[in-house]
Order: structure tokens, then C-alpha cells, then sequence
């Protein structure tokens, strides 16, 4: 396994990150402002700032990129989204979108086909947006049915009609997003055979009923996976429409809360958050399956170890710390690669069907990691 | 070092390190305004269950976690009265230049003697692990002040009593 690349752009949370389709360009939302930066030449291995895309005015909390059109999307908790556009000339070029809600967006991504996309909102709305040609704007309809609570997290199905959405009121729902004159009609799917737009696919519910953090479909799009604040990860695996689901498989851990996922095959899940470390999960009897941190933390551990008993005791006494390591020397740095929580997860190469090889983190301590599986 | 001390600093430890799992959350009840949750309490959902810590009936840890923000009280061991003052009169010192700490905040909840107020942009901009070790190091740096303030205090009074005596003797 490689060593993960680090690049450490500076010294703020980034909130959202997304690499374009070659990879040569690289958006993060940094505070009120997207910067991209793009690598020196094709094959360097640094990334250079190379412009910063201004406009909103509240903290950015969704960037992605469209692999084909290159077009960027944002979203921030000022309650606007843009979608920019590169000139001819290099400039990027912003329009707004008329998302119609009155609370903070809280994240955006495009649909596989790039012809929608949708916007998570704390006024317990989801906004799909899709181009209107004859006005030449970007117009949505809201989804608002069951949400009772702030949406955190959206993920669209690989047919491009379905969504996925998390919500702070401990739900998982699957919606129908489909859009007459945008979308062909699509396949019947173990989701459902009519999808009207706004149809409720699937509705489950946290054990704990703990905040989602993130939704995933499966690369087949037929299993959905969601990770909650009681530091689970479930899959639920849908039986036909309007039937209870085959299988909800929870899979709980002692680590801290996971605030991202995603699928690198049918039978892998990659989780990261809160403890700052991406751990893999492997079906289909799922379980945790280990961390990609091995190589870092036994990097690090070598030159500590020499520190006295007594030092290891005296610290257990005083601090309350369990294993006594990483007193004397250098406490300050963490064992992991990130040094506070992972915000992001994102597929780096592969996905779209394929199986996804590598993975790129964004974190809140300034940092965007990728990782080879 | 006390035999109880160890557990009940390791257990405020490790809730501190799990209430501290927090977000950039923007509020539901106002347009454009992000607040901390645990002092909006604009809803019971975006609250989690507030925890106590008691090492014995004087000391105690209240953790108090919400999305986007944690209040952490503790209440100090007072024996006696001097004890009492002295806690009174320091914490008094530390509120009032509550800005230089960051994370304290101004007031104390009800029946605690010191509060803090660590939101999201705190653990952004610093470190979550060596904010941990703060709330530990201040826990146990407290109880050694008040003493040493204390036997101070005891010594002084010993030497203003002895002195005023003198000319009696």
C-alpha cells in the first residue's frame, strides 16, 4: 500500500472538497470563498493556488464538481447556491440559483447525468435544481414531505432519478427526484417502478435516532449505507417496492462518530470522521475490517518509546490518560495522517461502476489526503 | 495523588473526547445565524443527553453537548468556608477576562463554579485533543491552587496574629 499523498493547503477547515474528472483541479470551500488550485504540470505531484471563486458571504458547505461539464456548484449557509462557469478566457463566471429557501444550505451535489443537482437545506426542504432553457436560469423543486429537521447529507443513485438524504431527526430517506423533460423515465429498481417526483422510496429510522451524517448508495445503487452520531454504519439492503426492506445491517464500533462514507465496491464501505482516521468496513457479513492509518501510526510510534516507566505511570495518575503513551516527547501530533476531524470522502479514481481504487479526504485541519486502497 | 482521582479524571476525559464531536451547524430557527445549539436550545433534537461526572458530593463535572457546541462545568472542592471564598474570589478573577481564555464562558451555570463554552470554531481553530488536556490540566491545576492558597492564607494570618501580639509579650 502506498504512502497516502498530503497536501496541506493551509491552515482552515475545509469543508467540502472535489477533484475534477483528470484530476488536474482541485475546488475546496474555505470559509466565504472556493479556491482552486491546479498541479504546476500533469504529472507533479503538488498542487499550486490558481484562483479563488468569491461570492458567497457565510461559510461555504458544498462544493462539487461535474466530472464531464466541468461545471462547479456551490452552496453556503447564506441560503444561495451558484453554479460557475470557466470563459474562454480562464474566468469563472457565477449564476445564481434560485434555491427559494430561507435556511442555510448545507450541501450540493450533481446528479450522475450532470443535468441536476441537489441541495441539502436546514429549512427542511431539498432543492433539485435543473436548467431551464427558456428562461436561462437554474430553477428547483423543493422535496419537503416526511423532513421534519435539517438535511445533512444527499446522495443521488447511479440512475440519476433517485436521491438519499440524512437528516438531524435521526432518518435516512430515499426520494424519487425524477423531473419530467430532464430524465427518461427510468428502470424499475428494487426501489420502486413509478417514481413520480417527490415519492418516498424508503424511510429508516437510527436506532438511537442520533443525527445522520452521511448517505451512500451502493455502486449498483441497490443497498444504501448511512452512518449516525451513535457512531454506527447501517446498510440497508430494499426487497422489492413497498415491502419492508431484506436486510438492516447495523454495524456499531467504539470509535467516535463517522461523518463521511462512501462505497469502494459492493462489499466495502470506507468511513472517516470524527477520529480522524478513514476505517474500512467489509461485507457481506459486515464488520470493521481495519484502518488505512497503519503505515503513519507505526511511523510515528518508533522514536517515542523510550520514555521511563515512571514517566508512563505518573502520567496515567495525573491526566487520566489510559495508555500512557505520548507523554515527554511530542503530544501535539496525533498518530493519523489527518490532524482533527475528516469532513469529506470523496472517490479519487475509479467509481462510476468501476471499483474505486483510490480515495481523497478533506479535513478540518486544512489538509486534503489521498489514499490508495 | 489520591486513589479516586484517576478514574474520575479518565472519565471526564474520554466524555469530553466524545462530546467534543462537533459540527458547523447553522441555525434552524433564524435565517443566517449560526449559534451555539446548547445555549440557543432552539431544539430538543440538536441536544444530547447532559452528563455528570461526581467524584464525591463536593466535586463534580457537568458535560453538556449539543451539534455545534459543548458546555463543560465543573464544580470545585470547597471543605470550608475559607475554601469557599477562595474558589469564589478566583473564579471571579478568571470570568472576568474570559475573552484571553477563549473558551470560558462569562457566567457559571447554576450550582457550578466555572463554565466553558467550546463550539465548533473552537475545535477548528485548536487542537481537539489539547483542548481534552486543558479542561484536565485546569481540573487538577485548581484543586492544587485553592490549597496552596489556602495554607497561604493560614501562614499569613499566623504572622499578622504573632506580630500583633508581640508587643503584649
Amino acid at each position: 500500500m502506498a504512502a497516502p499523498q498530503v497536501h496541506h493547503l493551509f491552515h482552515a477547515p475545509v469543508a467540502d472538497h472535489s477533484f475534477s474528472a483528470d484530476r488536474q483541479t482541485l475546488a475546496v470551500a474555505r470559509d466565504t470563498s472556493i479556491s482552486l488550485y491546479t498541479r504546476p504540470s500533469p504529472t507533479s505531484p503538488t498542487f499550486t493556488p490558481t484562483a479563488s471563486l468569491r461570492g458567497h458571504d457565510k461559510t461555504i458547505t458544498g462544493v462539487d464538481i461535474a466530472p464531464r461539464s466541468g461545471r462547479i456548484v456551490t452552496c453556503s449557509q447564506d441560503r444561495n447556491a451558484y453554479v460557475w462557469e470557466a470563459s474562454p478566457t480562464g474566468e469563472w463566471k457565477p449564476t445564481l440559483v434560485l434555491l427559494r429557501i430561507n435556511r442555510a444550505a448545507t450541501g450540493v451535489r450533481w446528479s450522475p447525468s450532470e443535468a441536476k443537482f441537489a441541495v441539502g437545506s436546514g429549512a427542511r426542504i431539498i432543492a433539485v435544481c435543473y436548467f431551464e432553457a427558456d428562461n436561462d436560469w437554474w430553477v428547483s423543486k423543493h422535496v419537503k414531505k416526511p423532513l421534519r429537521s435539517t438535511v445533512t447529507a444527499i446522495a443521488w443513485h447511479p440512475n440519476s432519478v433517485l436521491l438519499a438524504a440524512g437528516s438531524t431527526d435521526g432518518h435516512a430517506r430515499v426520494f424519487s427526484a425524477f423531473i419530467k423533460g430532464t430524465d427518461a423515465r427510468p428502470e424499475a429498481s428494487v426501489w420502486g417502478e413509478r417514481l413520480p417526483f417527490g415519492t418516498v422510496c424508503g424511510e429508516y429510522l437510527n436506532p438511537t435516532a442520533g443525527w445522520v451524517h452521511d448517505v451512500a448508495f451502493s455502486p449498483s445503487g441497490n443497498a444504501l449505507a448511512y452512518c449516525a452520531h451513535d457512531s454506527t454504519v447501517t446498510v440497508v439492503y430494499p426487497s422489492a417496492p413497498d415491502q419492508p426492506p431484506s436486510a438492516i445491517i447495523s454495524i456499531p464500533t467504539q470509535l467516535l462518530p463517522f461523518t463521511s462514507i462512501l462505497w469502494s465496491s459492493e462489499t466495502e464501505i470506507l468511513a472517516a470522521g470524527y477520529d480522524c482516521g478513514v476505517y474500512r468496513f467489509s461485507g457481506p457479513e459486515w464488520r470493521l475490517s481495519g484502518t488505512l492509518d497503519t503505515v503513519a501510526a507505526a511511523g510515528g510510534g518508533g522514536e517515542q518509546r523510550e520514555e521511563s516507566a515512571l514517566n508512563m505511570f505518573r502520567n496515567m495518575d495525573l491526566k487520566g490518560r489510559s495508555g500512557g503513551g505520548g507523554s515527554g516527547g511530542d503530544d501535539t501530533r496525533l498518530k493519523t495522517v489527518h490532524q482533527n476531524s475528516i469532513s469529506t470522502l470523496r472517490a479519487y479514481e475509479g467509481g462510476d461502476g468501476e471499483e474505486v481504487t483510490r480515495i481523497s479526504t478533506g479535513g478540518v485541519d486544512g489538509r486534503v489526503v489521498v489514499w490508495t486502497l | 495523588m489520591s486513589q479516586s482521582l484517576r478514574p474520575y479524571l479518565s472519565c471526564v476525559r474520554s466524555t469530553l473526547t466524545a462530546a467534543l464531536s462537533l459540527s458547523n451547524f447553522a441555525s434552524q430557527a433564524a435565517e443566517r445565524h449560526n449559534v451555539p445549539e446548547i445555549e440557543a436550545a432552539s431544539s430538543p433534537e440538536l441536544l444530547l443527553n447532559p452528563l455528570t461526572v461526581s467524584r464525591n458530593a463536593e466535586e463534580r463535572v457537568l458535560v453538556e453537548p449539543s451539534v455545534n457546541s459543548v458546555r463543560v462545568s465543573i464544580r470545585i472542592k470547597q471543605a470550608d468556608e475559607i475554601e469557599h471564598i477562595l474558589v469564589h474570589k478566583f473564579t471571579r478573577f478568571l470570568t472576568q477576562r474570559a475573552e484571553a481564555f477563549f473558551i470560558l464562558r462569562r457566567k457559571a451555570v447554576p450550582g457550578y463554579d466555572i463554565s466553558f463554552l467550546i463550539t465548533n470554531l473552537h475545535t477548528e481553530e485548536m487542537l481537539k485533543h489539547k483542548l481534552v488536556d486543558f479542561i484536565i490540566e485546569f481540573m487538577e491545576e485548581v484543586d492544587k491552587e485553592i490549597s496552596e492558597m489556602k495554607l497561604f492564607l493560614n501562614a499569613r494570618a499566623r504572622f499578622v496574629a504573632e506580630s500583633f501580639l508581640t508587643p503584649f509579650d
